[in-house]
């Protein structure tokens, strides 16, 4: 398997957001989620959104994660405009570009690591040889081998995340989504899962990860500070194609 | 996304609630059960009463006097002549010239009485007859011989016993042969057994003994008239003509002017095979009538009970909606998962409308086993008799019950919009 996102025009941007707006509700009711957000994200950054509860990131993250659709403006995706694909397009596009970690891991209980981690190669249509090796080769990454025909509830909070990022990068996706990865984790669990999405990004994979805590946040390349719909700060912390910050102490934590 | 795939998941679905499956694969299980098990029953009883009606002989005809039950008592000769039937009438019915159709004609007297033998005893229907009898009623002998018509016309008291009379006195049908056992007091010789024949009902068809038409006379009916009179027609297919032959005989024998006759024609067509009028002074009972009679009964009977079984059908059907929509609900997370990674709305679709057909045919597979095991017994006296067409049907209804109670519920899952489905607790 691939350990690199295939490689593509170096300026082509994987992310490439315009003017987006997103309105929940009609006219008086309405609630401006996203009022007009530019964001270009290249390959191979690890971008930290931060932002209080109520300040439009995990609208952002919804968006960027073709699981909602905007109200205006204009989403490219790898160059693809995915602001106005429908329903199953939408599908494909997930499948194909997109891994997700959730907060709350979001596994399928009562299905193995490994036929978790499989799931969306199943969806894929690969066969099951293949798929069984690939998703092998995501658990090794992530360093639960051993634990592969364990259930969700039969391993901890720390493991299930990192199951969960097996299963985002095992269809090498463009971009790995993490909302809030650490966010049902204690700080020994966090700082593996942090471990992992750092050593991710020093292999060169393009991570954007949702967070309110800015010690989480330092782990990334690039901070980006959300407030009422827009973004109010853009800082690089290190350069695109340098190793992740807290890589080395990390490692020394792990 | 293979086939196999989805097959493979909605079973995984299926498995993790394994007594909640179970429940409603039963009560499709019991649906499909109980429509191929009850259809058979009607099927079975159908078959057995055509099979006892043809036992009786299709080509047959039963002549009473009067209306039905009365001639019972005409043994006793309190009846008035004119509404009884003679051995004159009977005679008279066969006529080569006026009834080219009859084959036979055979007087019958008949009164129950009690026979007995080295003090064992039982109580048959004695019926005094010509030997033509025999082949009419369809009653051949197993063992021994016939009565001939020279015994009817010395008036020998030999006798041809069913085999329940010769069960009851001698245990087995050899043994009987040749014996001399007493019918209310008078001795007769047993020529044969009968051949055991088919029972339905109270009346046990094999409690009989037939002897000599003028030897039952002598000593127990008397002379008085005739219980009926069994004709035989030439063949199944000339019984209609037989009929009307004999009732034409008959109306002028007996005096029956045409518009009472114009009467019977439609009691006639009300169904029932037999002149029903009351004002009749005897009737035609005809066998072919009264077995395609049967037969519409019948068949109203297992589609009415078809009916009835494939009501639980549909309330099965119900339940797989009904439990459908509680697992859908249940995994609105998981749906939302599948979503997040990539799941076509089709592929989630297919997981939850595979998973009721597999719930609906698996229980149709049940229920046709269920169904075989069941039609093995005897229900109420009938032997259930399995309609290939039922299975065939029943295995498509379930198959079809999944897809059609099932795709509500599988449609909610799929159209769930999965930011939605994600963030449900």
């Amino acid at each position: 398997m691939p350990t690199r996102p295939a490689e593509g025009p170096v300026d082509r941007p994987v992310i490439s957001v315009r003017e987006l707006h997103k309105v929940y509700g009609t006219s008086d009711v309405a609630v401006h989620a996203l009022r007009g957000v530019d964001l270009e994200v290249q390959r191979g950054d690890y971008v930290a959104v931060l932002g209080a509860s109520g300040s439009g990131k995990t609208t952002l993250m919804n968006i960027i994660g073709c699981l909602d659709v905007p109200t205006s403006g204009r989403y490219l995706l790898d160059g693809i405009d995915v602001s106005f694909l429908d329903e199953a397009q939408l599908a494909l596009v997930r499948r194909r570009k997109i891994g997700f970690v959730f907060q709350s891991f979001n596994l399928i209980p009562r299905m193995t690591g490994l036929a978790n981690v499989e799931l969306p190669l199943a969806y894929a249509g690969m066969r099951g040889d293949q798929r069984r090796r690939r998703a092998m080769a995501a658990l090794s990454l992530v360093g639960l081998i051993d634990w592969s025909s364990f259930m969700p509830n039969q391993v901890s909070g720390g493991q299930q995340q990192r199951l969960a990022i097996a299963r985002a990068l095992v269809t090498s996706p463009t971009l790995i989504l993490a909302d809030e990865p650490t966010g049902n984790l204690d700080t020994a669990a966090s700082a593996d899962v942090l471990a992992v999405l750092d050593r991710l990004s020093a292999e060169g994979r393009t991570i954007i990860m949702i967070t309110h805590e800015h010690d989480i946040a330092a782990h990334a390349k690039r901070q980006i500070h959300m407030v009422d719909g827009r973004v109010t700060e853009d800082n690089r912390v290190v350069d695109l194609a340098a190793p992740p910050p807290l890589l080395a102490s990390s490692l020394a934590a792990s | 996304m293979k086939f196999a795939e989805i097959l493979r998941f909605a079973f995984h679905g299926l498995s993790a609630n394994k007594l909640r499956s179970a429940l409603t694969t039963l009560g499709i299980l019991i649906g499909v059960g109980a429509v191929i098990l009850l259809v058979a029953v009607g099927n079975g009883s159908s078959r057995q009463i055509q099979a006892n009606i043809e036992n009786l002989g299709t080509n047959t005809l039963t002549v009473f006097s009067g209306g039905f039950g009365r001639q019972a008592s005409s043994a006793s000769g309190t009846q008035s002549q004119s509404t009884a039937l003679t051995l004159q009438n009977a005679e008279g019915l066969a006529n080569k010239a006026s009834a080219p159709d009859v084959y036979s004609v055979s007087p019958v007297t008949s009164t129950s009485a009690t026979t007995t033998y080295e003090g064992s005893s039982t109580t048959a229907t004695i019926t005094g007859t010509y030997p033509s009898y025999f082949r009419a009623s369809n009653s051949p002998v197993e063992d021994g011989s016939y009565f001939t018509a020279t015994d009817v016309n010395k008036a020998y008291d030999v006798v041809d016993i069913g085999a329940t009379v010769a069960q009851d006195l001698f245990g087995t049908n050899a043994a009987a042969v040749g014996k001399s056992i007493s019918i209310d007091g008078s001795p007769f010789e047993v020529l044969g057994v009968l051949k055991s024949k088919g029972t339905t009902g109270i009346t046990d068809a094999n409690a009989i003994a037939i002897a000599p038409y003028t030897s039952v006379q002598d000593v127990l009916t008397g002379y008085g008239s005739l219980s009926e009179i069994l004709v035989q027609a030439t063949s199944a297919q000339t019984t209609n003509a037989a009929d009307s032959e004999i009732t034409a005989i008959l109306d002028k024998e007996l005096g029956v002017t045409s518009s009472t006759g114009a009467a019977t024609v439609a009691a006639r067509s009300s169904g029932f095979g037999s002149r029903s009028s009351s004002s009749q002074p005897f009737e035609v009972l005809n066998q072919s009538q009264l077995l395609s009679t049967s037969t519409s009964t019948s068949h109203t009977f297992t589609v009415l009970l078809g009916a009835v079984a494939a009501i639980s059908l549909l309330v099965g059907g119900i339940g797989i909606t009904n439990i459908m929509l509680v697992t859908v609900t249940e995994r609105t997370r998981e749906i939302g998962i599948r979503k997040a990674v990539g799941a076509p709305k089709s592929a989630i679709l297919g997981q939850f409308l595979a998973e009721s057909v597999l719930l609906s045919v698996f229980g149709g597979v049940l229920g046709i086993v269920a169904g075989f095991i069941g039609s093995m017994f005897t229900i109420v006296g009938v032997k259930p008799v399995i309609v290939p067409d039922s299975i065939v049907l029943a295995v498509g209804v379930s198959v079809l019950i999944g897809l059609f109670f099932g795709s509500y519920p599988a449609n909610r899952a799929a159209s769930m919009r999965p930011i939605e489905a994600l963030r449900y607790e």
